[in-house]
Order: C-alpha cells, then structure tokens, then sequence
C-alpha cells in the first residue's frame, strides 16, 4: 500500500507556515460539540489535551495511574534541546534540524525534524510563561548545557528534573482546563482497544482499574500520546506501567507500526545487580559532559578504580572520537562500552560495567560546583548502589531506554487510520533511528503543544465524520473482544506469574535483538518467540477476577501484546540489512567497527502491517527523500 | 537475609482490613523494597494466593506513585527516599516490619497498600498553575529571574505528589504539598498576577477535601522525600492572610467542573451490580 507522508510542498523553512494557513478551522461555537479523546498524559499527551480543551474542543483524556502528573516523561533528568542560540556558539534552526538529522542516522523525514527543530523555541517560551523553573544565570537568564551528538550548548534544564518540571507544567495548564470544564480527567483507566468505524479511528474501549468495569466512549478524533515499548526486553529504564498496548490495539485494528526495530540503549545506566531486578536506572547522559568514561586497559585488571594508574585506563571514548569524545551519542557510546566489556575489560561483578569517573572535574570545579550541576544524581546513585561518586567512579552499563519506531503518522501525526493521531514516543516520526539527548522532552511537547492542536482542528474540520453513540456495532464488537481476551487470561490457571514469564521473553529479545544482531541471532528469535508465546497462554496464572482492583490481570493483558510485538521487532532487524543508530547488524559494519548504512536500498521507513497472530505482517514502504541534507557517513571522530 | 512482615490486606474500600504475616528468607540486601516485595507476589500467586496490591511505576523516585508505612514511617527509615529507593541494605536480618497505607480520611483506602489521592489534583485544579495560552507566551528571556529566586522555585517545585506529608501528620493536613505550589509558582514573577488568588482557592480546596488544619508540628518535612521546607507553609499562610486582608480574596473564581474521586467509582460499580 503506497504511504502518503503528505508533506506540503515548498521550501522546507516555510512548510509549517504554509500548511497552517491551509489548515481548516472550526467554528469557535461548534468545538465544544467536537469530542477529542487523548489516550496517555505525559509531555505529547497532556499538553495536546490542555491545547486542544483550551481551544474549546471537548477533550476526554485517560491514563492508567492515579494521577496524570505520573506518567513517565516525569522520570526524564538532563533537559530539552531548544535552537535559541542563547550561547552565541553558532547554535540555529537549521544546526538543529542537521544534528537531529545526523544524529537519527539519516533514517528520519527531513520536513517533521524540520518543524521539530522550527518550534523547538517557541517550547520555551511556553514553558518559562507556565513557570517552569528552569536552570538561571546569575544575570537571571536562561543557562544552557551540552548533550551528546552537538557541539553547541542548547540543552534547557531543571535541575536533573527537567522531565518533571516540564510535565508538571503541562499537568498544570492540564489541570486548568479540567477546573474549566474542557477537559474531563479518567485515571486509573487502561485503553484495551481502538473502536474503528468506517475505517475511521471513533473511540476506545476502557478497564475501570478500579473495579474493573470495561466501557467504552466515541469521539470525532483518537490521539494516542502512550509512551514507547521498551518493557518488551523486560529490563530498560522505563517505568514498570509503561506498556504498548494501546498502540498494539491501535496496530491490530489497522494502523501501520513503523521502524520497531529502532531501540534505543542507553549508554549510562546503573548495572543489574541480581535476577530479582525490577527495572533499571538511568543516569543522566548530561554527567557526561564532566565525567570520563574509562576501563582498565588489561583485561581482568582486578584493582580498585582509585589504585589504577592513568597509564593503565583506556579512556575509550575520548580515544577513539577525539572531537565528541565522551559526549559521542548514545548509540555509538553503548557499543563500544559493549565491545570493551566482551574484551573482558568490564568492571564490576560479572564485569559487565565500566567507569564514569568525576575525579578530574572534582578538581577542576570543586565539590560545591559539581553538586549543583548534578548532586541529586550522585544521591540517586548512592542510594542504590550504597556508593558515593564522590569517592568512587560510578559504575555504569547501558540499558533499553527508548524507541525510536512506533505507529507510522503521516506530517499531520495521523496514522494511516484517518482519525488516529499518534504523538511523542508513541509514533515514529523525528528521531530516525537513534535518538539524541534532550530530544525526547523536545518532540513530546513539540506535538503537543504546537502541532497536534492544529492537525486535530483540520482533521475535524474538513468533515465527514458520521455521527455514533456506544450502541454502534463496531463499539459493542470491540467490547466483546476485550471481555474475551480477559476471560482467557483469567481461565489459564497455570502455575507463573506474569512477570516470571515476560522475563524469559525478555532475556531472548536482549540477546537476540539488542545492542548487536546478526542474521541468525533473529531467525532464532523468530522461531522461539513463538514457543514462548505458546508457554505464555499454557502456564500463565492470573489470581483474582476481572471485576475488582487486578494488578496481574493489567501486567498479563500487558505482558500478551508484548509476545506480539517482539516478534515484529525482530521482522523488522531481520529485513533491514544495514546497520544504522540503534539498529547495529553485527554483519554490516565498516573495517573500524561502525554501524555501516546502505542508503542505496535502505532509505525508507518500514511500515508493517498486522495480518495476525504468528502470521508474517507485510512491509509497507515510506521512501525517505533528503533534499536539504547531503547522506554522508555519520562520523563523530 | 530474612525479614517477616505485617502487611495491611483490604480487598476494597468496603472492607475492614486486616493485617497478615508473611515471612521471606533469602532476600538480598541490594534488592529495592519493593523488589522485595515482588518476590512475596511471585511467591504467592505461585500459591494461587492473592498478591499483595501496591502502588508503583517509575521506581526511581520521582513520579511519585508508590508509598506506603513501614513501621509507621511514610517511605520508611531512609530520609529523602520514596520506598521504592529504599534498599534492603538499610534494615537488619530478622527485622518485623509493619507496612501500611497512608491514613487519612481525604485518602481512602482502595485495596491493600492502595490508596485514592485524586484529592491533590483537585486541590492543583483550583488554582496550581500560571493561566498561559499554549503559543502566546513572550520570548523566554523577556522575563529575566534572579537565579536565587529561581533556585528556590525549582526547591518547592520538586514535590511529586506521594502524599507522604499528609499521611504523616497529626492532623492530615495537606499543607506542605498545597504551600509547596503556592510558594513554587510564587517565586516567580510569572507567577504573581495570581498569586493571591491562588492562594486562596488552593487552600480552600484542600479544607473541602477534608485536610486538616496545619500545626506546624513538622512531621511533614521530616519524612518528605523530595525535601521540601516547611518554609513553604509560612510562605503560603503569608500568601492567605496577605489575599483576606487586600480583600483579593473576593477575586476568586469559582470553579465549573472537577473530577469524582477515583474511590466513588467503587461505590457506584457496588450500587450498580446490586441493582442488576
């Protein structure tokens, strides 16, 4: 099925313009009688439905905690990218829009990253007049940092907070709009299921998490701004609600899944410490602009960090990438941590983590210093490792920490459904294949804010949506089919948990499909997959009922999609025979071990098709098209 | 190391509640507490047993969803910790722990460890924000802030809403985590043309929803892990007096529509199966 990515034609710096003036508009009478339902409440969530119930459109907006100020945007540290060239280092638009470009490793649609990068100032601005309390100067302006992938220093930030600062601003105008009426607030509800009529995306149908009554609701318009699925390698950094079954939902009943094998790991994580690990911590990539990343240059070199001479740490990054050093982004980072520990340098037990050593900047900025910048990060770091960096390095290994893919949206962020938006990390559109730091937080609000509002309005505007109630066909089919995923889940009556079982899942995708794959590591988890997926709906055991307060009954529906979704992961690894960001086939590299790209066949988005459990989806094509960036060997040396 | 432990069991908010013993052998001293916690569910539903029910989601401290009493500590011994940072290595072999919800009327119970903070939005609803039209907002070097004030914004604006302050006062009062965004957003000279009103309507709410009145006896701050000042408090109660005395009170606005507690929906599912 050929893709539309209806792009508006014209020069790329005045697409977003123009389209806004193409836009319809609706009659500011007649939004309140335009019902927008936004599943999900993090930076694209929450600030779509405060824009769009500030624009006076009726917003119903859901989220499975117990408060919309939870969701996981919240757990960002280091900050947001902005192209306000505050540094006067030759920061601007366009550098920003390259670096994203570059830093996606080529595989991204130039004219989104472009009005990604255009209304990455006016983010700001919106967030300094909602109060965000970002990071000052003394002369009371807005101070900057660096992050990996740029040689300028555009990072906003709050403390090592500024996902929660910037989500507690958009929770707030949130908030707002739910005191004027505009917004009705639904927590502790999960989205089991999208309701298609007409091939129109028309509503969803709900889990009361708390006693468990499942409905449903109709509207003009879905957005699903859910969070990406990382938990499908059981560990990543993501927190332990977040989960893809909403955009699973989504993609059964139609909608394309772009690019799922873009995972992102993350360099700077603290190491697992035992098999009942829950979930893994990050550490704030902004520590290393003043750490240095180090292993002992022999292998089994067994001494403790303090009695290894200079001579003998291999400052790795900073050797092989002498211009990023150890500000290389993240994927680039992550392998070569991988690659030093598989040479048996790693340190820590199982020797599967390697050092982030403050002690220079110690020095050279003093304790008082060092802790303003990131002394809530050397607490959290303390707290469970039960070691100090000021004394010791920080030991650090990379973890699954972000998608890149998610479901396929056109410019508008509407999917291939007409109807359903999809926005933030839930769809797939502006980070390629590999993410940069601060862009996550940049891109939520981005969507949120200043894209979706518009897209939405035009969708409804230009009409011919039909009216429905929840007595349509298609809403009580959507029903049935959920009570009868729960009745299954319920009826199993094996022996292991949810959790137990998704580990085992976990374990095969991190060594199948993780930081390096290879063509037969992914035909073997092709072909286990499955099994567990059959062991899954064998062993699994579910106490309780569906009508009450069910904490395993929501980790099995969860845990289901994934043994779903893995294996499209894997389709997808096995298909793109190159290598690029997050994506590294271990057989298509360059004579020095970088992730080696085939633009000539490769240059697309993949955009998969569900035909059905174990059946083979089909691959959709969106060709890529660079007319304003030049392809070139992405090269941070 | 082994650790026995009395855990509060509530089906629902109808229910009673009990408490229940369980006791774990072999656990590690670098599990997380609620690590531990998962090893007691695996093992349980193993049995076929009911798992124990307990909020959590980013299990690093900052989203603010898990918190319960571990002998009568909100978040436990650890200080500026959530329970889900605390580690095992901070209690001792064959240590009795005692873990319980957050008590107070304004937080009803909805099962186990599970508790209904909906009360907080609400008290956020009436007043917690800058009014700001998404695209309408001055270049953000406009308003330029004085760093120490901006410090101490960023100081209040770290609460993440657990809840731990009011489970752990006398008199259930929500003051620490109302004065923390009245104070937050008060810093701020963005944040002034509703300061007064704020004030108001903010603590206004957080009487209707059946908080207590502040003592300042400052068990509060004691067990707040996002370490929030009881400053915050006095800043607030200046903030209110300073709106009664102006007569700005008399700008509040009345609000249209809020949410029904997430505890309401028990109720009404109960009175609908009855009925049927």
């Amino acid at each position: 099925m050929p893709l539309d990515a209806k792009v508006p034609s014209g020069p790329i710096e005045s697409k977003w313009q123009k389209h806004k003036f193409d836009m319809k508009l609706v009659n500011p009478a007649n939004k309140r009688k335009h019902r927008v339902i936004v599943v999900g409440t993090g930076l694209a969530g929450g600030a779509a439905a405060a824009s769009l119930g500030e624009l006076g459109f009726e917003v119903l907006n859901f989220c499975f905690q117990d408060t919309p100020r939870r969701a996981h945007s919240i757990a960002a540290q280091g900050g947001i990218n902005a192209a306000k060239s505050y540094q006067n280092d030759g920061d601007s638009v366009q550098r920003l829009f390259y670096d994203t470009i570059k830093g996606g490793d080529f595989r991204a649609r130039e004219a989104n990253v472009y009005r990604l990068a255009e209304v990455s100032v006016n983010i700001i601005d919106q967030c300094v007049a909602q109060g965000v309390p970002f990071a000052r100067e003394y002369g009371g302006a807005l101070a900057n940092r660096s992050f990996g992938g740029a040689l300028v220093s555009r990072t906003f930030y709050a403390r090592g907070q500024t996902g929660q600062q910037l989500l507690l601003g958009a929770y707030q105008a949130l908030q707002r709009q739910v005191a004027a009426g505009t917004v009705k607030q639904f927590v502790r509800y999960e989205m089991l299921d999208l309701i298609v009529v007409e091939g129109r995306a028309r509503g969803i149908v709900v889990r009361d998490l708390v006693n468990g009554a499942v409905s449903s609701y109709v509207a003009d318009v879905v957005v699903l701004a859910t969070g990406g699925y990382g938990n499908v390698f059981y560990l990543s950094t993501n927190a332990k609600g977040s989960n893809a079954t909403a955009i699973w939902r989504a993609h059964r009943k139609g909608a394309f899944f772009a690019n799922p094998c873009y995972t992102q790991i993350h360099p700077t994580c603290i190491p697992k410490s035992g098999d009942y690990q829950s979930k893994l911590t990050l550490m704030s990539e902004s520590l290393r602009n003043d750490g240095r990343v180090w292993v002992p240059k022999s292998p089994g070199d067994k001494r403790a960090p303090d009695q290894i001479p200079e001579s003998d740490r291999d400052y790795y990054l900073e050797r092989i990438y002498p211009t990023y050093g150890n500000l290389a982004p993240r994927d680039v980072s992550s392998r070569q941590a991988k690659n030093v520990c598989d040479e048996g340098r790693g340190v820590g037990p199982g020797g599967l983590g390697v050092y982030l050593d403050f002690r220079d900047a110690f020095k050279r900025l003093g304790r008082k210093v060092m802790d303003e910048r990131y002394g809530n990060l050397f607490e959290m770091y303390e707290r469970i490792t039960g070691e100090d960096p000021h004394d010791v390095p920080m030991r650090i290994y990379p973890a699954v920490h972000y998608t890149m893919g998610g479901l396929w949206v056109d410019y508008n962020l509407m999917s291939n459904l007409p109807g359903l938006f999809v926005g933030g990390e839930a769809n797939f559109s502006d980070h390629g294949a590999n993410r940069l730091g601060a862009s996550a937080l940049m891109q939520g609000l981005s969507d949120g804010y200043f894209v979706l509002p518009y897209t939405v309005g035009d969708y409804i505007a230009r009409g011919g949506i039909a009216k429905i109630d929840t007595s349509h066909p298609a809403v009580k089919d959507a029903e049935r089919e959920v009570n009868e995923r729960t009745k299954r889940l319920l009826s199993i009556g094996g022996t292991k948990s949810p959790d137990q079982l998704h580990r085992e899942l976990g374990n095969v995708m991190w060594t199948d499909c993780g930081m390096a794959r290879s063509k037969d590591s992914l035909t073997h988890a092709l072909s286990v997959i499955p099994e567990l997926r059959e062991k899954f709906y064998k062993e699994l055991r579910v106490t309780g009922t569906g009508s009450e307060l069910n904490q395993q009954l929501e980790a099995a529906g969860r845990i289901a999609d994934y043994f779903e979704l893995a294996e499209l992961i894997c389709y997808d690894a096995l298909q793109r025979n190159e290598s690029c960001g997050g994506h590294f086939r271990v057989e298509y590299q360059t004579s020095d071990g970088e992730a080696q790209r085939n633009d000539a066949e490769y240059a697309y988005a993949a955009a998969w098709e569900w035909k059905g459990v174990g059946e083979t989806p089909i691959l959709n094509k969106e060709p890529l098209v660079f007319e304003n960036i030049h392809l070139a060997q992405r090269s941070y040396k | 190391m082994r650790i026995s432990l009395d855990i509060w069991r509530q089906k629902n908010p109808r229910d009673p509640g009990h408490f229940e013993r369980h006791e774990l052998a072999d656990i590690s001293e670098h599990m997380s507490f609620l690590e531990m916690l998962d090893v007691l569910n695996q093992r349980l539903v193993t049995e076929g047993k009911d798992p124990v029910a307990f909020d959590s989601d980013c299990r690093e401290g900052i989203c603010g969803m898990c918190g319960f009493l571990i002998n009568g500590e909100a978040h436990g011994p650890l200080r500026n910790a959530t329970v889900c940072q605390t580690h095992m290595r901070h209690f001792k072999d064959g240590d009795n722990l005692r873990l319980e919800p957050w008590r107070a009327a304004a937080f009803p119970v909805l099962r186990d460890l599970i508790v209904d903070r909906s009360a907080l939005d609400r008290i956020v609803a009436a007043g917690g924000y800058i009014a700001t039209r998404a695209g309408s907002a001055a270049e953000a070097n406009a308003i330029l802030v004085p760093k120490p004030d901006a410090d101490k914004a960023m100081e209040a604006a770290a609460c993440i809403g657990c809840g731990a302050c009011v489970a752990s006062c006398p008199n259930a009062a929500a003051a620490l985590f109302t004065g923390a965004k009245v104070s937050h957003l008060g810093y701020l000279p963005q944040g002034q043309p509703e300061r007064m009103a704020r004030a108001i309507s903010m603590t206004n709410q957080a009487h209707a929803e059946g908080f207590g009145h502040c003592t300042t006896i400052g068990e509060c701050e004691a067990v707040c892990p996002a370490g929030i000042k009881l400053e915050v408090i006095s800043r607030m109660n200046k903030d209110v007096i300073k709106a009664t005395m102006t007569g700005r009170a008399a700008d509040v606005q009345p609000i249209a529509a809020l949410p029904p507690s997430t505890v309401t929906r028990f109720f009404e599912s109960e009175k609908v199966a009855k009925e049927s």
